[in-house]
């Protein structure tokens, strides 16, 4: 177990390399740069920019230097200060502005998950177990109507629900007293009084897909020989199910959680604009517009680095529950 | 006597209408050993799970009783009883137990053995952990296994296929069941390992004596487990005789007919089998009159097809259901055909001639890859230094326990795997060194056939061109051509032409085995490797299938690799024998040389593992423990020593060579000293 979870961890290397190069080349390797932009914007103004201050702007900012050299100052800065860069657009530190917005980010993105977990997996199994029931057709109905609304529309209809209805104010992850304020008791609450409708939100549509896998997969379980050993053992049907089906189905099911979590992070983009939610994806638009190279880049190394991670976790805890893992690749 | 359990008029339903079974009636006594037999589709399996009330889904008891005479003397008609209620929970592995047939999938590989035979007695006894677990460690030891306390904790991968159906016995009579089911327990294992659980079930049994119905469709077995034997036909029991009496004085053509077609070890092996013409029809189609009637050669079509059977009592315990015991037996002849002896069956070959395929010092290793680079700490020895001839026109069968590497040393000569040194010679091609053209002519002189004939037909393919498929690609026929081709080819292994439009799917095991044969001689081959060719067939069809193989043989002058673990078929198929042991040929020569006079100890051990060979007195077995060494471990010595009861110190220092006088040769130190048993010295009891 020990060297399987080792050797897990250090093919994470070579991945995150390679990772954090893309991410750079893909925001730095399309023609023009920020201080292209810059020079339109004031062109536009009509306060043309000499040729001379731009190269000098070029020159102060890095950007005359070759792709790879400008990759490995920025990766070495990453690594070894834990300096993203400049961010041009916000003239601050990359990571001043990064942090909290990630942090926002990764609480939704688990608390969608959970909901996922919480709603979808008691559902999962009843419908499999009462497969072509009347329940098993009205779940399977919510569930195919969760994958076809786009989150976009169920979130401005929640609002809609939310703001009308009951009054709610809607909106952001904070009211407005709080969005500057320090953490503290009061910031924390207010906090989850907002995140149950994003977590919603980004949450349906994973619902209904990991509904559909669970009942998939147990129904491939239910009848297995296993089952029909245990109960011919004289146990009882709930523990039964508990034990050995359930169990078995798990197996598919936590090797998709890296995937359902990955759509959370990045599908949430759209919906954090609409719902104007302090997370990352309203963030990494306005860098790619601006082309805010090192803003850019240095969010998608991030979020990279957190899918690279959940599959290592969930591959870690597949181990854990699989003994067929644990001991034939360990 | 007394009977434990007595079903009377039980009725499964599948589906809502098709009945499964319909009408069996059968008891089983207390503290005896009840066979019941039957090709599969008989509803053998089905009847089993219905005493304990776990049938799957659709399928349900629908009519009848299954009364369960309990320890205080009531009586549980169990077919009254709600399969969910605790009752019936009480019955399932406290009163009656059952082991199956693939312990891999009837065991959980996310829990280790020990969590469910421990949760067996945690179910039906009150008692901490600490002690399921001492009793369940007990129990581990009672069935034999080695090494009970740290297998305790093992998973089901860690095992071996011997351990896994030892560890779901245990699970079986931790409770101490007084009615032991046993569904195929051992169909799925190897001879040696099938011959050491049999013994072990003979004993428990004996010890405490409970009941055991025993589900089997192999003859051999009854012969050696049996007290009294149940065959079943169709849902219905059509003969119940003590064991001798069935075996030896069979009524219904249907056990005539099983007997008759079993591979025999006892006179003349390559004696013509007689098969049962055609095949159980599906439930749903179950004929009126005799359900037997269609296959019968006894039948009278003015009774046997619209009158129904009822059961005839010949006295001393025997009852058989067949008209011709019936009040109009004066009717039937009960004459039975003759096989005809006058077929084209091949008399034996000698090895004479020039060599067809000629192997020198072959290997094939596979790397054993571990640690953070994947890199190569070992290799299996699958084939090790193997040398033999094929001479033509011959069948060569290549026989050994599962894990010997017969199976890889025919995939190796038929190219799927790549040799690693070693010469092999075929006509005059050498077969390492082929390119283009001489390649082609490889692919199609050497045609393989498979044993799983579900999986090595492509589903999506029509049988003309799962047939045909090589013509097309392999030199220019035209459509035309490989039409007439695979319409021939079909009316040769027994099925009609207009089967060519259909898919795979549409046929059964033994006619897909035949669709497969016909596809490897699509391109008039003059090698067929047949790995376990027969071995997924029941047994009648597995006899139409060998005298069909022997038949082509004859007309087409075809030569055979003939790959098996089971030495009856080995014994009636081939010309010659090899015997492999961990990688190696241990003894080769003509059949009756090793069946008759064996040189190996390893032979003499296969040979005495065949079930129904009579020895009952444990004295005068010869058992086979352990298994095949691990073929990653570097060798000292001869590779059967640490199974062998013949093992000198020599053995395990000399690595012996294949050698001998003529064309019988052997790879033992001591062969020249021993005087090895072979079949014909011990008692040959099936005889039908």
């Amino acid at each position: 177990m020990g060297s399987f979870i080792l050797r897990r961890i250090i093919y994470v290397i070579p991945a995150l390399i390679a990772v954090s190069l893309i991410s750079f080349l893909v925001i730095a390797v399309p023609p023009g740069d920020f201080v292209d932009r810059l020079a339109e914007e004031a062109a536009k103004k009509g306060d043309i920019m000499p040729l001379a201050e731009i190269e000098a702007m070029r020159r102060a900012y890095g950007l005359d230097q070759p792709l790879l050299v400008q990759y490995w100052s920025w990766i070495t800065g990453v690594v070894l200060r834990g300096d993203f860069g400049y961010s041009f657009g916000w003239n601050l530190p990359v990571k001043e502005v990064i942090w909290p917005r990630l942090g926002l980010t990764v609480v939704l993105s688990l608390a969608s998950l959970l909901f996922v977990w919480v709603v979808a997996i008691p559902i999962g199994i009843y419908s499999a177990v009462r497969r072509y029931s009347v329940g098993d057709y009205i779940f399977t109905f919510l569930g195919f109507l969760g994958l076809a609304v786009p989150n976009f529309l169920l979130a401005l209809a929640l609002m809609y629900v939310a703001f009308a209805w009951f009054g709610q104010d809607v909106g952001g992850l904070f009211s407005p007293e709080y969005i500057e304020a320090p953490w503290g008791w009061g910031k924390f609450t207010d906090l989850m009084a907002h995140l149950w409708l994003p977590m919603v939100v980004l949450g349906t549509s994973g619902t209904a897909s990991v509904i559909r896998v669970i009942r998939a997969n147990l129904i491939d379980e239910l009848h297995k020989p296993y089952v029909t050993a245990a109960r011919a053992k004289g146990k009882g049907e709930f523990a039964l199910l508990m034990k050995y089906p359930v169990r078995h189905a798990m197996n598919p099911f936590v090797s998709g959680q890296n995937d359902i979590f990955v759509d959370i992070v990045s599908g949430g983009t759209i919906v954090a604009i609409v719902m104007g939610l302090q997370t990352t994806g309203p963030l990494l638009i306005k860098a790619l517009m601006e082309q805010d190279m090192y803003m850019a880049a240095s969010f998608i190394l991030m979020l990279s680095v957190l899918v690279v991670v959940g599959t290592l976790l969930s591959d870690l805890l597949l181990a854990w529950l699989d003994p067929r893992i644990r001991y034939q690749q360990g | 006597m007394e009977n434990l359990v007595e079903i009377r008029g039980l009725r499964i339903t599948f589906a809502g209408a098709v009945d499964v079974v319909q009408g069996l009636d059968l008891d089983i006594p207390a503290g005896k050993t009840l066979c019941l037999v039957g090709e599969s589709g008989c509803g053998k399996s089905v009847t089993a799970k219905s005493i304990l009330q776990v049938i799957d889904h659709p399928g349900r008891v629908s009519g009848g009783s299954i009364n369960l005479r309990q320890t205080d003397g009531s009586v549980l008609d169990i077919a009254k009883t709600k399969p969910t209620s605790p009752l019936m929970r009480q019955v399932r592995g406290g009163d009656i137990a059952m082991i199956h047939q693939e312990p891999m999938s009837f065991l959980s590989p996310l829990y280790t053995i020990g969590n469910q035979i421990s949760e067996a007695l945690m179910l039906h006894r009150k008692i901490s952990e600490k002690d399921a677990r001492a009793e369940g460690i007990k129990m581990l030891e009672e069935v034999g296994m080695p090494d009970p306390a740290r297998r305790y904790d093992s998973y089901t991968f860690q095992l071996s296929g011997g351990q896994r159906q030892r560890a779901m016995i245990a699970m079986a009579l931790i409770n101490k069941p007084r009615l032991l089911i046993a569904d195929e327990p051992t169909t799925a294992l190897d001879v040696t390992t099938q011959a050491n659980i049999l013994d072990l079930l003979g004993e428990l049994q004996r010890e405490t004596g409970m009941g055991v119905l025993f589900i089997t469709h192999d003859l051999g077995v009854v012969a050696e487990i049996a007290d009294e034997v149940a065959v079943m036909y169709l849902g219905k029991i059509v003969e119940r005789a003590p064991v001798r009496e069935l075996l030896e004085n069979p009524k219904h053509p249907y056990t005539k007919g099983l007997l008759a077609s079993m591979p025999r070890l006892d006179g003349d092996f390559k004696a013509p089998l007689k098969a049962i013409p055609g095949m159980v029809p599906p439930p749903a189609l179950r004929p009126a009159g005799c359900s037997f009637h269609p296959r019968c050669e006894w039948a009278r079509k003015d009774m046997c097809g619209h009158v129904a059977v009822l059961e005839t009592d010949l006295g001393a315990n025997h009852m058989v259901a067949c008209h011709a015991y019936g009040p109009q037996a004066h009717k039937f002849s009960r004459v039975s055909k003759v096989v005809d002896v006058g077929a084209p069956v091949a008399v034996a070959k000698k090895a004479v001639g020039k060599p067809l395929l000629s192997v020198r010092n072959l290997h094939k290793h596979f790397a054993i890859r571990a640690g953070f680079f994947q890199r190569q700490v070992g290799a299996v020895r699958a084939v090790n230094d193997i040398s033999l001839d094929v001479f033509p026109g011959e069948t060569l069968g290549l026989v050994g326990e599962s894990g010997c590497g017969k199976s890889t040393l025919g995939q190796t000569l038929v190219g799927l795997h790549r040799a690693d040194s070693g010469e092999v010679q075929f006509a005059d091609i050498d077969v390492r060194a082929a390119k283009g053209a001489e390649a082609k002519q490889l692919r199609t002189d050497i045609r393989m056939v498979f044993q799983d004939p579900t999986g090595s037909l492509n589903p999506r393919m029509r049988v003309r061109d799962i047939i045909g498929e090589v013509l097309q690609v392999n030199g220019n026929h035209s459509a035309a051509e490989i039409e007439e081709k695979v319409q021939g080819l079909l009316a040769r292994v027994g099925l009609s032409p207009d089967y060519a439009e259909r898919y795979p799917h549409a046929f059964s095991g033994g006619q897909r085995q035949r669709i497969a044969i016909a596809r490897a001689l699509a391109s008039d081959p003059k090698l067929v490797i047949a790995d376990e060719a027969v071995s997924a067939l029941d047994v009648s069809v597995q006899t139409q299938i060998i005298n069909m193989m022997k038949e082509l043989q004859a007309e087409l002058g075809l030569t055979y690799v003939f790959v098996s673990h089971d030495l009856g078929v080995i014994a009636n198929i081939s010309d010659r024998v090899a015997v492999m042991y961990a990688g190696r040929i241990v003894e080769l020569g003509e059949t009756d040389q090793i069946f008759r006079n064996p040189r190996h100890p390893y032979t003499e051990a296969l040979l005495a593992a065949i079930p129904g060979r009579g020895a009952r007195k444990t004295g005068a077995r010869i058992r086979l423990t352990g298994h095949v060494p691990d073929a990653a471990k570097p060798l000292a010595g001869c590779a059967f020593a640490d199974r062998c009861r013949y093992v000198t110190d020599a053995c395990r220092v000399n690595v012996p060579e294949l050698r001998g006088e003529g064309n019988h040769l052997d790879a033992c130190l001591r062969s020249e000293e021993l005087k090895l048993r072979s079949v014909s010295q011990t008692e040959a009891l099936v005889s039908a």
